[in-house]
């Protein structure tokens, strides 16, 4: 508010008129084929090493059967999965971004993380036990346990935050404290756990793409695959919703159900993300943001957002297994990116966008 | 004179009523079986002290406000059959306290009018576009149509609201204090083209005004809360009296006809400036 020209003269705001807006478009398709770009790269990079072109035989059905065991059966899963972790979770921090108005209210400080981790860390360490008890529950119960505690934790927030509408300071100061508490309670059960299990839990929870394989890709899969185009249809609403609830229901827009639709989605995103993965850190902050600057446009663009989640995360992968040493986590990659960025964000931010 | 208006009033078809409402807060109820109806092609315009529950009306007219117990229509049918879309197409909406959305430019604010009128299938036209720059011409606004809304002077970024609301071309329009943040002549100005739109397309308005007289000046028909209910309702004559002033104001006043209009003007009284005697 108190450096309006400062806006005005961002050379990356959108340029005035309505429709066609091309650089979406344009911004969109780019960030796709730079996502796809980095999964083949993903696809060639390790131990034993192929060129790009080589894993684009092998997938297209060509290469030795060596080459399509470790493209196919080995390097495929973990790449896909990147792909769909960043996509999952760059849109539903799209999603929440432009419902709160805020750019800090990403499912990772709202609590949806945070619930979605204490849901897989209870499957991982309470159904111990015997290994086939384990394996059972790693395979399906920690998607469903993660799904479950990120609903419910979407729910209590919510709840408490609403005041006859939704304010956004107040859901993310509740939100900071439901991950500060659940937090809590999930270093308490890895601190209690068999030592495998901790071990297991631990490993989960500064999100790794190294456990991932067809059985965990599959459901998160079906969910991005489902979910995307409800919150896509949900895009127009969202657009008229930065008007607040008055204006939005003024103009035709069945608030509740839109406001459902769109939280509802983002919890499953991010569920199926850190059922898949453990919590990739700060990916649902960063590309929406990154999106928003490089389409221009006064909210983040929801598709842009997801593909520009895909590249991040397929990127960090990409280089933490060729050029970064000790083959670190990908969440480690992206908290390294993301941390800075966030920093910077908050310095930047005019007072208006933080407080209301 | 007053008979043949009142007249006229009553055989009006109603395009919005409220029947019999209780319409309350959490913490507290502002009106228990109210009815107002409000005639189609009218200006009507509520007025009353600070917290009479005018905005409170308001927006149970344009269904922000779901009444407790009674029932509104709009059009002679129940609003809550309606559909929020079907709602929005035939029945705008400025409510007292918008929020203005970052980084948007005053055309893209005016433009967001049309989405009743949009759809997945049906996504921009050229009469979203005329539409959209026919109101930013009747508000003054086409030269900074281009400038971002945040960084509007609070008259500019009223205006701008106001367009988005003619923008939305519904035949009814409601408007919470619209004349706010305006100086004296945009005011005028602001009001003549409510009485534009009223004439030219038959636009039914309801609105909330705290200046009497301008209200007297601009309305065909003032309706007067207080205490929970409707304290006077009726010609711009026949409501302000010092009376009616006195009883929802707590105010002295002297009502004389406006020179340049006819119309009362009202003169408020203290200690320090009482009548003048005659
Ligand atoms: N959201 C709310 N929650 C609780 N009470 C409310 C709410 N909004 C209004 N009220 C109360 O209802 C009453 C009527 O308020 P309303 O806003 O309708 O008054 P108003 O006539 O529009 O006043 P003003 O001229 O100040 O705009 C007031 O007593 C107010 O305190
Ligand atoms: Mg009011």
């Amino acid at each position: 508010m108190s450096a309006p020209s400062a806006v005005a003269a961002r050379p990356w705001r959108r340029v005035p008129g309505r429709p066609p807006r091309r650089r979406v478009v344009f911004v969109t398709v780019g960030c796709l084929l730079a996502a796809l770009a980095v999964g083949v790269v993903g696809l060639a990079a390790g131990s034993s090493s192929l060129t790009a072109g080589d894993a684009v035989r092998t997938l297209l059905g060509g290469g030795s059967p060596g080459e399509h065991l470790i493209v196919v059966g080995l390097r495929l899963p973990r790449v896909l999965g990147a792909l769909l972790v960043g996509t999952a979770l760059g849109l539903a921090g799209a999603l929440t971004q432009t419902f709160a108005r805020n750019p800090l209210a990403t499912p990772d400080i709202i609590g949806v993380t945070s619930g979605a981790s204490l849901g897989a860390v209870m499957a991982i360490v309470l159904a111990g036990g015997t290994y086939q008890v384990a394996a059972g529950t790693l395979s399906l119960g920690m998607p469903a346990a993660a799904a479950v505690g990120a609903l419910l934790t979407a729910l209590v927030v919510y709840g408490l935050a609403w005041r006859g509408g939704i304010d956004s300071f107040r859901i993310i100061l509740i939100g900071i404290g439901a991950t500060a508490t659940l937090s809590g309670v999930t270093s308490y059960l890895v601190a209690r756990a068999q030592i495998t299990e901790a071990a297991n839990a631990a490993q989960w929870l500064v999100g790794s793409l190294s456990g991932m394989s067809w059985s965990s890709v599959r459901p998160l899969l079906v969910v991005v695959l489902l979910v995307t185009p409800v919150a896509l249809a949900q895009s127009r609403d969202l657009e008229v919703s930065q008007l607040g609830d008055d204006v939005t229901s003024g103009l035709g827009v069945a608030v509740q159900r839109h406001r459902l639709l769109v939280l509802g989605c983002a919890v499953l995103l991010t569920a199926a993300a850190v059922s898949a993965s453990g919590p990739v850190e700060f990916v649902a902050f960063l590309a929406p943001q990154v999106a928003q600057r490089l389409a221009a446009t006064a909210r983040p663009p929801l598709l842009a957002s997801a593909f520009v989640g895909a590249l991040v995360v397929a990127g960090a992968d990409a280089a933490s297994r060729t050029v970064l040493p000790g083959q670190l986590p990908v969440g480690i990659v992206t908290a390294v990116v993301g941390a800075p960025y966030l920093i910077w964000l908050l310095t930047r931010l005019k007072e208006r966008e933080t407080v209301s | 004179m007053t008979t043949t208006q009142a007249h006229a009033r009553t055989t009006a078809p109603t395009a919005l009523a409220v029947h019999d409402v209780t319409l309350a807060y959490d913490s507290a109820t502002v009106f228990e079986g109210l009815s107002v109806s409000v005639a189609e092609g009218e200006v009507t315009t509520l007025v009353g002290a600070n917290g009479s529950g005018k905005s409170t009306l308001l927006r149970a007219f344009g269904r922000l406000l779901t009444p407790r117990a009674g029932s509104v229509s709009l059009r002679g049918r129940p609003l809550r059959e309606l559909r929020t879309r079907e709602v929005a197409r035939q029945l705008a909406i400025l409510p007292q306290k918008p929020v203005t959305p970052a980084a948007t430019t005053v055309r893209d604010l005016v433009s967001r009018g049309r989405h009743p009128h949009q759809s997945l299938l049906r996504p921009w036209s050229a009469a979203d576009a005329e539409a959209v720059d026919a109101a930013l011409a009747a508000t003054r606004l086409t030269d900074i149509a281009d400038r971002d809304a945040a960084a509007l002077s609070g008259g500019q970024l009223q205006r701008a609201w106001i367009a988005l609301v003619l923008a939305q071309q519904a035949p009814v329009v409601l408007l919470d204090e619209p004349t706010t943040f305006l100086d004296l002549a945009h005011q005028v100005d602001l009001l003549r083209l409510v009485r534009a739109v009223n004439a030219e397309r038959g636009t039914t308005v309801v609105m909330v005004l705290h200046d009497l007289t301008l209200a007297a000046r601009y309305s065909d028909r003032l309706v007067v809360l207080g205490e929970g209910r409707v304290v006077a309702d009726g010609r711009p004559w026949d409501v302000l009296t010092p009376e009616t002033l006195r009883s929802a104001f707590g105010l002295d006043a002297l009502v004389v006809p406006d020179p340049a209009s006819g119309t009362p003007l009202v003169v408020p009284l203290d200690a320090e400036h009482p009548a003048p005697s005659r």
